[in-house]
C-alpha cells in the first residue's frame, strides 16, 4: 500500500505533502527516538505523539516512509519545515496512537 | 520591549554554542526579593521601590505561588485596592524556568510570552532566582567577550597550520553543542549523505546513521560539548566521538539498555530511553568506550562493509 492510499484510508490530515509516494512496508509505534532507531524497519510508518523535529530527523536517518502524529498534537513549524526539506510525509490524526496503530495493523497485515 | 534578537536556531555557531552552554542559573539574579501571600500590595510596592525591581514573586513555604508585577501594583492603586493582600491580586499562572535549562530556552520564553521576568526554580521546584531580559543580555555580553577573545587566538593559530595530504578516504568532522536540540542530528545527516555518495549499501548506511546519531545525541544531552568524526572508505567506516566531560561515572551501567540519567524535559523530547550506547554498539563491528568522572568520554567504533 502506498503512503497516500494509507493516509486516505486512515483519514489523516496532511501536514507535509511533498514526498515520494512509495510503498509502506510496516508500522512502528513509539515515542522514544532511540527505540525507533533500533527497531523501526525502513519504509515503515511511525505512529507517535512526539511532535518535535527530532522525530523527523530520526525518521529520515532510518529511512521511514511517513510519520503520523496522534492526539491532534500541534506540529511546530520547524518540524513541518524539516519534513519538507527531507521529503518526508508528515500527517496528523485526532485519534490516539493505539487507535491509529490498530487500524494500520489491520491494513498492513498480510493475509 | 522588542524581542531579543537572538535565534536558538539560525544564529552564528559561536552564539548558538553560548546560549546552549550557558544555563539560566548563570544569568539569573539570586537571592530573590519575594513577598508572602499575606503581605499587602502596598508592602510589595515598597519592596519594588526600595530594590529597583518591577516584579516580585509571591512565595509560600519556599514554593512559588504567584507573581505581582508593577502593572498589577498600578492597577491596585488605581482601583483603591493597594491595601489588599498580595495573595488576592497576584497572577497565579506564572510561567517559570528551570535553573539548568540552557539560556536558549530563556530567550525563547522572553520572545514568546513577553513577560519582563521569569522566576527560576530548581529541579525540586524551589524558587532559586529570577531572570530578566537585562540579566540575560549581561550574561551574554560577558560570555561573548570571552568567546571573541578565544576566536581571535584560534584564528591566528589556524593561520599557522598547514594542509594534510589526501589518501582517498572521506574525512568528516563536526562540533556538537550541549543542549542544542535544534541542530541535533545534522552531523549524522551529513555522514549519511557522504556514505551514500561513496556508494555504500543502504543497510550499512543505516547502521552508521544509527551509531552516529546516538553518539551525537549523547553529546547534546550529556556532555559539555564535543566532536564527532568519521573516516570512511575502503570497506571501513570509523566513527569517533570525543567530548569535554563530565565523563560517565559507571560505564557498565551506561552500556545497559534502559539505564539513563536524562532529566524530565529531555525525556519529554523523546530522548533518555537508555538505549543510546547499546544501540551504537549493536550496529558496530568494533566498539570501544573510554570514560570516567572528571575526564571526557571517548567512543570509537568501526563498521565494515
Amino acid at each position: 500500500m502506498r503512503i497516500s492510499e494509507l493516509a486516505a484510508s486512515l483519514g489523516l490530515e496532511v501536514a507535509q505533502g511533498s514526498y515520494a509516494d512509495r510503498e509502506v512496508s510496516a508500522g512502528y509505534s513509539s515515542d522514544l527516538l532511540s527505540d525507533v532507531m533500533a527497531n523501526a524497519k525502513a519504509d515503515a510508518v511511525l505512529v507517535t505523539v512526539q511532535a518535535h523535529k527530532n522525530a523527523v530527523a530520526v525518521a529520515s536517518l532510518v529511512g521511514l516512509a511517513a510519520v503520523v502524529v496522534c492526539n491532534s498534537r500541534p506540529l511546530p513549524d520547524d518540524m513541518v519545515e524539516a519534513a519538507r526539506s527531507e521529503g518526508l510525509a508528515l500527517f496528523k490524526s485526532p485519534e490516539t496512537a493505539f487507535e491509529v496503530s490498530g487500524r494500520l495493523w489491520t491494513m498492513l497485515r498480510r493475509p | 520591549m522588542p524581542p531579543l534578537p537572538i535565534s536558538p536556531e539560525t544564529g552564528p555557531q559561536v552564539v548558538l554554542e553560548l546560549i546552549y552552554r550557558l544555563k539560566v542559573r548563570d544569568a539569573m539574579s539570586s537571592p530573590v526579593i519575594t513577598a508572602a501571600i499575606g503581605d499587602s500590595m502596598r508592602e510589595v510596592q515598597y519592596r519594588m521601590r526600595d530594590n529597583g525591581i518591577t516584579g516580585v514573586p509571591i512565595v509560600e513555604g519556599g514554593r512559588l505561588v504567584g507573581l505581582v508585577s508593577m502593572g498589577l501594583v498600578i492597577e491596585a492603586l488605581d482601583a483603591g485596592r493597594i491595601e489588599q493582600r498580595a495573595g488576592e491580586l497576584m497572577t497565579r499562572t506564572v510561567i517559570s524556568l528551570e535553573d539548568d535549562m540552557p539560556l536558549a530556552f530563556a530567550t525563547t520564553y522572553f520572545n514568546r510570552y513577553k513577560f519582563g521576568r521569569f522566576p527560576v526554580l530548581d529541579r525540586d521546584g524551589r524558587l532559586v532566582g529570577i531572570v530578566s531580559a537585562s540579566d540575560i543580555i549581561r550574561a551574554l555580553l560577558v560570555a561573548m567577550n570571552a568567546e571573541v577573545e578565544r576566536l581571535e587566538e584560534k584564528l591566528s593559530a589556524a593561520a599557522a597550520a598547514s594542509d594534510r595530504p589526501s589518501d582517498g578516504l572521506v574525512r568528516l568532522g563536526f562540533q556538537v553543542t550541549r543542549f542544542d536540540f535544534e541542530n541535533a542530528g545534522k552531523a549524522s545527516a551529513e555522514i549519511k549523505k557522504s556514505l551514500k555518495g561513496l556508494g555504500v549499501d543502504a543497510d550499512v548506511v543505516r547502521r552508521a546513521a544509527v551509531a552516529s546519531y546516538e553518539l551525537e545525541l549523547n553529546q547534546v544531552i550529556h556532555s559539555e560539548g564535543g566532536s564527532i568524526s568519521c573516516v570512511a572508505g575502503a570497506g571501513r567506516i570509523e566513527l569517533a566521538a570525543e567530548d569535554r566531560g563530565p565523563g560517565i561515572p559507571d560505564v557498565e551501567a551506561a552500556m545497559t539498555e534502559g539505564f539513563s540519567t536524562a532529566n524530565e524535559w529531555i525525556r519529554s523530547l523523546g530522548f533518555g530511553a537508555g538505549m543510546g550506547l547499546p544501540n551504537a554498539k549493536r550496529v558496530s563491528d568494533e566498539f570501544a568506550i573510554d570514560s570516567g568522572p572528571g575526564r571526557g568520554t571517548r567512543v570509537r567504533l568501526v563498521i565494515r562493509y
